[in-house]
């Protein structure tokens, strides 16, 4: 048993080691500096929970906090909503091409965010994108979606587009593992494909989507990327404190108060955590 | 395959979800014709339609020649990171999902909670603590600071995990220790070859994460030398609003294409390997 039990450690001990180095030791790295504060005179000091009362009463950090969670509220339903109707449609068998259509839609998965959002910036730009082709041809003028006013909502387009692909092949693995003898007993009993859908194929996705739920809930919650790389396109669009990760990573890069940046970087952290523990507490709840 | 009749195909319901191909294929389309353009032909031709001139290969032979052909030390960059990043998380996450699932150790419970919490929280989120971290420590502008970061995958090790209890049966491993094999070899000539298919996904998921990395290396690395592809193309595009900077969006647009090729191009060739990991471990609940 002794033996074992040191093997054990063994196949998991580089994982471990790396995820001290790289999970851990940040996070414990990160309090650590959050309880002090660095200046320019005077060097640094112990401030205590200063930074985080900083934090809470900062307008920038909820405006930044808002964003995102008005993301989330928004971009994750409808982009997880037709995930599960592609999902559907392409398990209901009904479609010519299945094969076609799951790899199609699949795809933009494996196109870098950072190539992602530069084609959005490109195509939905007034200069030479296709919205600027439109309004030339036909004179008009379609609002601006790289303006202040939309560019939350093509920041949406944009990360709706990268993962609607993968989020449609965790709920299309969820119905594939459903027994289909449940279909066939469903068909003697008369019933037609919209009450199989309801009575075996959703129940069947609960698990999946919680899935795809969290991992959603994560990306809102830390959208860096694709304003990050919007920033240079349309510059007064993306504010300094877009985002939190934007606002942490300008605090320490562009602001020098790698303090108040760490503190940031900590709330957002348990924030997720928790926001994503109680959405999979909440749904799962009744089941199992 | 549905032991069923087959079922009647639907014109109406195949046009519906065209309508979503169509969402997801039109942007590629438009870069793959784009990077035929010349940059006259870029802001003067219609986006969805060939330019006059067909420039591809001007286009390609300029993305490799500008600024001495960093592009190329770009891709390399991008080969090594994918290389020992994505292969050694991988192979961390199988031997430590192997671990976990066969053996019984003390702190077992304690280890799978951990990493369990860790997959709610995303590098990303500790892209900046990991850089404070690292700068104390002296790795940032290194190539360790963006591989180090990327052997991680918390994601990859709750697959493998769900992968091993599955696909291999505890039975052979003791016939194995009977005969007087060492766990690593077990592992390696027994467990590995039942454990390929999940171990495809897991590399393909992997793969695509360190692929399209960009937070970590944007935060970590000054030097462009080091930069990968998608901080290369981002630092081109930025060039535009730098005062006096080159202006160089054909570049950026056909840099783009060749970036996404050869992910692209994986994920047709595996299809039957991503479907079949993502069922077998993804959904377990």
């Amino acid at each position: 048993m002794t033996r074992r039990s040191w093997t054990g450690w063994q196949f998991t001990g580089p994982f471990l080691a790396v995820f001290a180095l790289v999970y851990l030791a940040p996070i414990i790295y990160s309090a650590y500096l959050s309880v002090f504060r660095t200046q320019l005179v005077g060097g640094t000091s112990f401030v205590g929970l200063e930074n985080y009362t900083k934090a809470f009463s900062d307008p920038q950090f909820w405006e930044a906090l808002t964003r995102v969670s008005l993301f989330l509220l928004i971009q994750v339903p409808i982009m997880l909503g037709l995930a599960l109707l592609v999902a559907l449609a392409i398990d209901s068998g009904r479609l010519y091409g299945t094969g076609f259509f799951r790899i199609s839609i699949f795809l933009p998965y494996a196109v870098p965010s950072v190539v992602a959002t530069l084609m959005a910036g490109f195509l939905y730009g007034v200069r030479f994108g296709l919205v600027g082709s439109i309004n030339e041809t036909f004179g008009l003028n379609i609002a601006d979606p790289l303006g202040p006013d939309w560019i939350l909502t093509t920041i949406g387009n944009v990360v709706t587009w990268q993962y609607i692909g993968y989020n449609m092949l965790i709920l299309y693995s969820g119905l594939k593992v459903i027994d289909t003898s449940l279909y066939e007993a469903a068909a003697i009993d008369g019933a037609g494909e919209w009450r199989i859908i309801r009575a075996i194929k959703l129940p069947a996705l609960r698990g999946p989507l919680v899935v795809a739920g969290i991992f959603s809930i994560v990306g809102s919650f830390q959208l860096f990327n694709e304003p990050q790389v919007l920033d240079s396109l349309a510059p007064n669009s993306i504010t300094t404190y877009f985002t939190p990760n934007i606002y942490a990573y300008q605090l320490s890069f562009a602001g020098q108060q790698v303090n108040y940046s760490a503190t940031i970087a900590l709330i957002m952290g348990v924030a997720t955590m928790i926001v994503a523990y109680a959405f999979q507490r909440r749904s799962m709840k009744g089941t199992l | 395959m549905n032991t069923t009749a087959a079922k009647k195909r639907s014109t109406t319901l195949t046009l519906i979800t065209g309508l979503m191909v169509i969402y997801t294929l039109l942007p590629l389309v438009w870069l793959l014709l784009s990077s035929t353009k010349s940059q006259e032909d870029l802001l003067g031709s219609f986006g969805l339609w060939f330019g006059k001139d067909f420039a591809l290969f001007e286009n390609i032979a300029d993305v490799f020649a500008y600024q001495d052909g960093i592009f190329g030390r770009w891709i390399l960059n991008t080969l090594f990171y994918v290389v020992v990043g994505a292969g050694g998380a991988t192979i961390l996450a199988a031997l430590a999902g192997y671990g976990l699932a066969k053996f019984d150790f003390v702190g077992r419970k304690a280890v799978f909670a951990v990493v369990l919490g860790g997959i709610a929280v995303p590098p990303t989120a500790l892209a900046v603590p990991v850089f404070l971290m690292f700068a104390k420590m002296g790795l940032t502008d290194t190539p360790w600071a963006v591989i180090i970061p990327s052997l991680l995958s918390p994601f990859g090790l709750y697959l493998m995990w769900t992968y091993s209890t599955e696909a291999v049966p505890t039975e052979i491993l003791e016939s194995a220790r009977v005969d007087g094999a060492g766990e690593f070899r077990t592992f390696f000539k027994l467990a590995l070859p039942l454990l390929a298919p999940g171990l495809v996904t897991v590399l393909l998921f992997n793969l695509v994460a360190t692929w399209n990395n960009f937070f970590i290396p944007l935060i970590m690395l000054k030097n462009a030398d080091l930069y990968p592809l998608t901080l290369g193309l981002y630092s081109w595009n930025r060039q535009a609003n730098t005062v006096g900077g080159d202006v160089v969006f054909d570049l950026v647009i056909t840099g783009s294409l060749l970036t996404i090729i050869p992910l692209t191009v994986a994920f047709l060739f595996l299809q039957k390997y991503w479907q079949q990991g993502l069922a077998a471990g993804s959904v377990k609940q």
